[in-house]
């Protein structure tokens, strides 16, 4: 064998490309979603992403059912922090409606949507934490998520799937116990995540396994339409709460976390943060919760009083009305953001007067930070790879709506 | 780039101090947190010998209520099947027939009445529809079962039994669904 072959065959023994699946059903990908990377030995060359796994036509759906009845279909958009998709969405029809919402309402979301985003950024960065190998926070992290769950069991009666809120205030008001497990939560909660902190934000294995992990530019992140903490780790201040306030969010003094580079640590380090900022604004919230009604006077969708139903002919019959989905709704086109636990969470809903909606789509950021995944993977480890994606906090729900 | 507000704060850190450089320190410091950990009270519950305390306004198993005399209260208007967004539940109409009185609370009842446990998704909204003190969630779980029939609830398992003593109790949520301002 001559030598030029020889040394031929090594070139191709080192581009010897291999194909890997990352899922659909890999327990690093956190959800079902398949990546198909082409492996240089370690090093990814090139990835190919396919979505739709748990594709449930949440906007056709949408499509036929009556405006109160898409709530619970939101819940299954970004299960993580359901409350914040029902409370958008009641905005968004409020918008709608014209309907304005008292302050106690206001700041009644506010408490619940950033207890559901410290739950939210609880999860994400205890599973980076785990995707490291270090799966003791995760357990402490996960006893506090539990806890939130029973704040949410204790406002609306259940823990994932809320369904929180209706259109125009609440169902029902805080009551005796949700106020005691709140303050509880408040008082105890900073100690125990402070004890996270400790244990990975400045350990050098975590570091070491973080840092400079697929970093990605901001104006990369920026053309993709990169929004909340993905975007903010790149170091563009961008927060929907601030830039473009909803639900009273300007009466209160908090900051934005950025990051420098955009890798791993700086989207960690971001969402910790954000947890100590929403903790701050949650205080703020409940020590000045107005006195008031707990739901706007809008008797076209707010239901009745169970009370005036058995015993009020025109209470029942506004309830029938209501149930059915029979009530007017005037005829436009609304778009209304909010800040959900992964990003910019938006509804684009159309309405021709009838009694659903004529079209409904939703912006939902992971959709979005995924198909930049191919990019900032490339050249990159495997082992990178995963703790990217579960820092990115793709969910499947909101992948696929 | 520009900040686009005042309110920005810069928060990683990537400089290690020499204390953070070597290893030992946060491996020491990781495992007293662990070690304090092992000596506090358990955050689990031995399920089933043990149960959680669920929220008065808990959303689980259905229950169908009778009146104090025993009569069933619900209707047949169709309200909670209109609202159910997961068409989960369907009923069958009947008129009540002379001596049926002690049974049923109105002239039309549900002659079936059934809930697929599979498409439920615990919303809560059928409760909130229901005109008549019917439907109620209650704090029980849905069992698991082995066949996908099974899980079809007609009224035999929905409708809650007439001796007082075996009554599911609704009053808590009743008092959280009522009062209102």
């Amino acid at each position: 064998m001559s030598s030029t072959t020889d040394i031929i065959e090594i070139d191709s023994l080192d581009n010897e490309f291999q194909t890997l699946n990352l899922g659909p059903t890999h327990p690093a990908t956190h959800g079902i979603f398949q990546n198909i990377l082409t492996m240089n030995g370690e090093r990814i060359h090139h990835s190919e992403q396919t979505v739709g796994y748990i594709h449930r036509a949440f906007e056709k759906l949408a499509e036929r059912r009556p405006y109160n009845q898409i709530t619970p279909i939101t819940d299954r958009l970004n299960y993580c922090s359901s409350p914040i998709n029902n409370l958008g969405w009641h905005m968004t029809v409020e918008k709608l409606i014209g309907c304005k919402v008292s302050k106690r309402v206001d700041y009644m979301r506010v408490i619940i949507m950033e207890l559901a985003r410290i739950s939210d950024h609880l999860v994400c960065n205890a599973v980076i934490a785990v995707d490291c190998g270090a799966l003791t926070g995760f357990t402490y992290m996960f006893q506090w998520r539990e806890k939130i769950y029973d704040l949410f069991e204790a406002v609306c009666g259940a823990r994932l799937t809320t369904n929180i809120g209706r259109i125009g205030g609440f169902e029902r008001d805080f009551s005796e116990d949700f106020h005691k497990k709140l303050k509880a939560f408040l008082a105890e909660f900073p100690e125990k995540f402070q004890e996270f902190r400790d244990l990975t934000e400045r350990n050098r294995i975590f570091m070491d396994r973080t840092i400079n992990a697929c970093p990605f530019s901001a104006e990369r992140a920026m053309n993709y339409g990169f929004t909340g903490p993905n975007l903010r780790a790149c170091g563009v201040d961008y927060d929907v709460r601030v830039m473009n306030p909803y639900s009273s969010y300007e009466d209160f003094t908090f900051d934005i976390p950025v990051g420098t580079q955009g890798d791993t640590f700086d989207r960690f380090m971001v969402r910790q943060h954000e947890i100590l900022e929403s903790l701050k604004i949650i205080n703020q919230a409940y020590n000045n919760l107005p006195e008031g009604p707990y739901h706007a006077d809008v008797p076209d969708f707010y239901l009745p009083p169970k009370d005036e139903v058995y015993n009020n002919m025109e209470a029942l019959i506004y309830h029938f009305k209501i149930v059915m989905g029979e009530t007017k709704v005037p005829v436009g086109e609304v778009y209304h953001s909010v800040e959900g636990g992964n990003g910019e969470l938006g509804y684009y809903l159309v309405s021709d007067g009838g009694r659903t909606p004529y079209r409904l789509h939703f912006r939902r950021p992971c959709f979005i930070y995924y198909q930049a995944y191919p990019e900032m993977i490339k050249n990159c480890l495997l082992s990178d790879a995963v703790v990217t994606l579960s820092s990115l906090n793709v969910i499947a729900g909101e992948l696929d709506a | 780039m520009q900040p686009l507000t005042s309110r920005s704060k810069i928060v990683s850190d990537k400089e290690m101090t020499i204390k953070e450089k070597l290893y030992l320190p946060a491996i020491l410091g990781g495992m007293w947190i662990t070690l304090k950990h092992w000596f506090k009270k358990p955050a689990t519950l031995r399920y089933p010998e043990v149960e959680r305390e669920f929220a008065p306004v808990y959303r689980g198993q259905h229950v169908l209520k009778r009146d104090d005399q025993g009569r069933e209260n619900c209707t047949a208007c169709g309200l909670c099947a209109v609202a159910c967004p997961a068409e989960a539940i369907t009923m069958v109409a009947a008129e009540r027939k002379k001596g049926e009185e002690h049974l049923y609370k109105e002239e039309k009842y549900a002659a079936v009445y059934e809930i697929n446990m599979l498409r439920c998704i615990f919303c809560g909204l059928c409760e909130e529809a229901c005109p008549k003190e019917a439907i109620f969630l209650t704090d029980r779980i849905v069992h698991t079962e082995y066949e996908r029939e099974t899980f079809i609830y007609g009224k035999d398992k929905l409708v809650e039994p007439i001796e007082s003593s075996e009554r599911i109790d609704v009053t808590k949520r009743q008092k959280h669904l009522t009062e209102k301002q």
